[in-house]
């Protein structure tokens, strides 16, 4: 076994024993961290498959942003000696039953699909490269959904500020 | 001798030496321990120096001599003191969360590794070299005040949840300024990568070469990396006098030292990126097509002007710390979101232009 193999399987070790702890812990925060890791472990397979772009945005979206914000909202929200109630037993079964239904969905089609080792020359996915991809309106270029995409966050940043602006006084 | 201008004689002898009696998965992992070895090494030292240096200075700028006793003119201090911290006792609070509060310094301990592997620090002496260099650094540095927020909240002690929380919301906030900064230089290399950031500053470094708005951005750069780094006139995530240390009120020993050390290591971090986007990193002075000039200046070493650009940018920031009075979190917020913001933005788009019409040299 090669050493990228072996660091695959201890990466995906650490992000399948994460993700179970994530969704088992008792504690709210210990979650979260356990879900920080599950994302760490993603991002490091990015870097492993030498895919740095999306390894660093997946860091500073998911980890630097998504996670922080969960933990700051824990912060403001829980005490630290609250533990969660367990579920009942029904509500147990049903969310086992459907991952256990969705992971099959899921080895079935990897295993029906006949994956092929590549033997052409593949685009280096260089900074660069995404950037002018990313503007281009021609053959390839991504620059219709990049602008719908930023339309649609603007909205959502307009409808927080109009949901969380305090009504004016009356008077 | 040749080593010493180009660390890829260096490495690269090393390389054919493993190679000569290991096999290639051997070799690969040989190198992974020996890069890690080198960094925990220059971790400790860099403490050393750094607690030390910090206590010098301030003894100096408030009319002391600072330690003395420990050793001539007390060189040895900070060593004794890491055989202090290292016998104390560890304490942990009974009503703490064990396992964040063991966890927390160490997530701020991976930060600062992860992001100091990607420094260049002389020619050929660069663990990560990524084609998204700068990116990688600021996603890197972003997990830090994860270790922050979970050592105040698993304390279980209100100062330092609220330290916790102001530390967050103030790094949160003037990583925006950091990274705006830093792009304001991007737009003249073209490029992310800290290699080519560095080779492009062959002919002058991009402070001299980008006119005012360059270093309108290093002006920038320099508030909000001392905002970002927790460190005075911004501290007040650890005001002793409010809050007691802030975060790691509850922490002691070597939990604590993790905590101290990752402090220094972010300075050490944020003034490296500063030298090398802004002041060349290791490449020497050179001006324009002066050759005489820039022969003289490549006799000093490359690593050599790593080192005294990222020392005079850590002098900046002592000074700092040990000349301003400590802001308000009002006044905190007000100077990032009404101030440096707007500034960094209006800047970014003066730059596009001088870069697209060419105006820089």
């Amino acid at each position: 076994m090669g050493t990228s193999a072996l660091i695959f399987y201890i990466l995906s070790a650490v992000m399948i024993l994460s993700a179970i702890a994530a969704v088992t812990a008792r504690r709210i925060l210990r979650a979260a961290v356990y879900l920080l890791f599950a994302l760490g472990g993603t991002a490091a397979i990015y870097f492993m498959v030498d895919y740095y772009f999306l390894a660093a945005v997946q860091l500073i979206v998911y980890a630097g942003g998504i996670v922080v914000l969960i933990i700051f909202s824990i912060l403001l929200t829980t005490h630290i000696n609250e533990k969660l109630e367990l579920p009942r037993w029904s509500k147990i079964s049903a969310t086992f039953s459907l991952t256990a239904v969705g992971f099959a969905i899921t080895t079935y089609v990897l295993t029906a699909q006949s994956f092929t080792t590549g033997t052409g020359t593949f685009a280096d996915a260089t900074v660069g490269l995404i950037g002018e991809r990313m503007l281009a309106y021609g053959e390839g270029g991504y620059v219709l959904p990049f602008e719908v995409i930023s339309i649609l966050l603007l909205a959502a940043l307009v409808g927080a500020i109009v949901i969380a602006k305090r009504n004016p006084p009356a008077s | 001798m040749k080593a010493l201008y180009d660390f890829s004689y260096l490495t690269s002898a090393i390389h054919e030496w493993l190679s000569s009696f290991l096999s290639p998965n051997g070799v690969l992992i040989t190198e992974m321990i020996l890069v890690g070895i080198a960094f925990m090494l220059f971790f400790a030292v860099l403490g050393l120096v750094l607690v030390y240096a910090e206590r010098k200075v301030s003894a100096f700028f408030q009319q002391r001599l600072g330690p003395m006793r420990v050793g001539k003119w007390g060189t040895a201090q900070t060593i004794a003191d890491v055989i202090k911290l290292l016998m104390k006792e560890p304490v942990i609070n009974r009503e703490a969360d064990r396992f964040l509060f063991n966890l927390a310094p160490y997530i701020i301990m991976i930060a600062a590794f992860m992001a100091m592997a990607a420094l260049p620090f002389a020619k050929g002496l660069q663990a990560l070299d990524f084609d998204i260099g700068i990116l990688y650094v600021a996603a890197v540095s972003s997990l830090g005040v994860i270790g922050i927020l979970l050592a105040g909240w698993s304390s279980n002690n209100k100062y330092s949840l609220i330290g916790a929380m102001r530390a967050g919301a103030q790094i949160i906030s003037y990583e925006l300024s950091v990274a705006l900064s830093l792009l304001t230089i991007v737009v003249l290399t073209g490029s992310l990568q800290l290699s080519v950031i560095v080779e492009s500053q062959a002919d002058g470094w991009w402070i001299f070469k980008g006119h005012i708005p360059a270093m309108i951005a290093f002006l920038i750069f320099l508030i909000a990396s001392t905002a970002e780094t927790n460190r005075g006139p911004f501290d007040l995530a650890e005001a002793e006098s409010e809050l007691t240390a802030g975060f790691h009120t509850e922490y002691s020993g070597m939990k604590f030292a993790f905590f101290f050390l990752a402090e220094f290591a972010n300075m050490f971090i944020v003034s490296a990126i500063g030298a090398t986007v802004f002041l060349g990193g290791w490449m020497p002075l050179h001006i324009g097509n002066w050759q005489g000039f820039n022969a003289i200046m490549d006799y000093i070493p490359p690593i050599f002007w790593f080192f005294g650009k990222v020392s005079f940018m850590i002098f900046l920031m002592m000074w700092f710390r040990w000349t301003f009075p400590r802001l308000r979190i009002d006044q905190l917020l007000t100077l990032e979101w009404k101030y440096l913001l707007p500034i960094n933005l209006v800047n970014i788009l003066v730059m596009a232009f001088i870069g697209l019409v060419g105006w820089h040299f």
